[in-house]
């Protein structure tokens, strides 16, 4: 079995809205001098079998148009074979 | 073909909240709406399509998201790109941007609050199939509501739509979700789709709405589609 991890993270010139409810509810919590925060996304595909390169390929494109949007979002995608 | 005959498709997503309205401003306006239903691969022949306001597929993944893969959809790109005139409002302006048939995206509004008023914008194009029955520069009301409308785009996607004009309509007074510049519609280079944040279908009858500006969208399509056959 391959598990494949997709880490999307919105690009930094992005206002993150959440991020910073996020920041401030760290201040109020007594963490002091948090200067910025950034909320993203963690998906964990698990699949049968190896992970072939058409397999990879595909799953880039899925993380690269469907799991993240390219105009405001990166994705870095990482394999843990099990 | 005449206004009477248009027909104009509404799609209904799962989670799609204004198709009625949207159909019902689509008869008030003069023409014929057509149901259109996210599964199938169907356009129905209509004339133009509307992509509602709402929540499709729950918001889930990002708004929009997920819609861009239905299959309606597919038909929905290619037939925009071969010139069908489409119009997306709220959940539909994201879809669109999803579907990068308009440029840039939507993210929750700075403030954090969903905001629901009635929001006075200014027409700054009046050349798109939707908006050619408008002033150029007129201000209308119509009712904004969302939690996720700030337009987001870098510098030289925003540099671009100014300079060619393809922003149809500013937020006038407090931008009420952090949309960069003001933008509360866009189109693109050909004219034919156009996102929209605000909700003109709601502004389409005196007993319901703040005031009746927002037919002048459906009807434009109507004049547009007119002008098209004529030529």
């Amino acid at each position: 079995m391959a598990r494949v991890v997709v880490d999307v993270r919105l690009k930094s010139e992005i206002l993150d809205p959440q991020g910073r409810a996020v920041q401030g509810a760290l201040g109020r919590l007594g963490l002091a001098g948090v200067t910025n925060v950034r909320q993203g996304k963690q998906f964990v595909i698990d699949i049968d079998g190896e992970l072939d390169e058409a397999a990879s390929a595909k799953l880039h494109e899925i993380a690269g148009n469907l799991l993240s949007n390219p105009v405001i979002e990166d994705y870095e995608l990482t394999v843990e074979q099990a | 073909m005449s206004a009477q005959g248009a027909r104009i498709g509404v799609v209904t997503f799962p989670g799609s909240l204004d198709d009625r309205d949207a159909a019902r401003a689509v008869r008030l306006a003069g023409a014929e709406p057509v149901a259109l239903w996210h599964a199938d691969h169907d356009l129905k022949s209509v004339d133009a399509v509307v992509l509602p306001g709402g929540f499709s597929y729950g918001d889930y993944l990002r708004c929009g998201a997920i819609a861009r893969f239905a299959p309606v959809m597919q038909e929905i790109i290619a037939a925009a790109n071969q010139g069908l005139p489409v119009l997306g409002i709220c959940n539909g302006f994201q879809i669109l941007c999803e579907s990068h048939l308009l440029p840039g995206a939507l993210i929750r509004n700075d403030h954090r609050h969903f905001v629901c008023r009635d929001q006075a914008l200014q027409i700054t194009n009046n050349t798109s199939m939707w908006t050619s029955d408008f002033e150029l520069n007129e201000e209308i009301v119509v009712p904004l509501k969302n939690g996720e409308g700030g337009y987001v785009a870098s510098d030289a996607v925003l540099d671009e739509l100014e300079g060619e004009g393809r922003v149809i309509a500013r937020y006038l007074g407090v931008n009420p979700n952090g949309s960069y510049r003001d933008i509360a519609g866009i189109t693109n280079a050909r004219g034919n789709v156009v996102g929209l944040m605000p909700h003109p279908e709601h502004a389409v009858e005196p007993l319901t709405g703040p005031t009746t500006d927002g037919l002048g969208f459906f009807t434009s399509v109507l004049s547009s589609l007119l002008q098209g056959a004529a030529r």
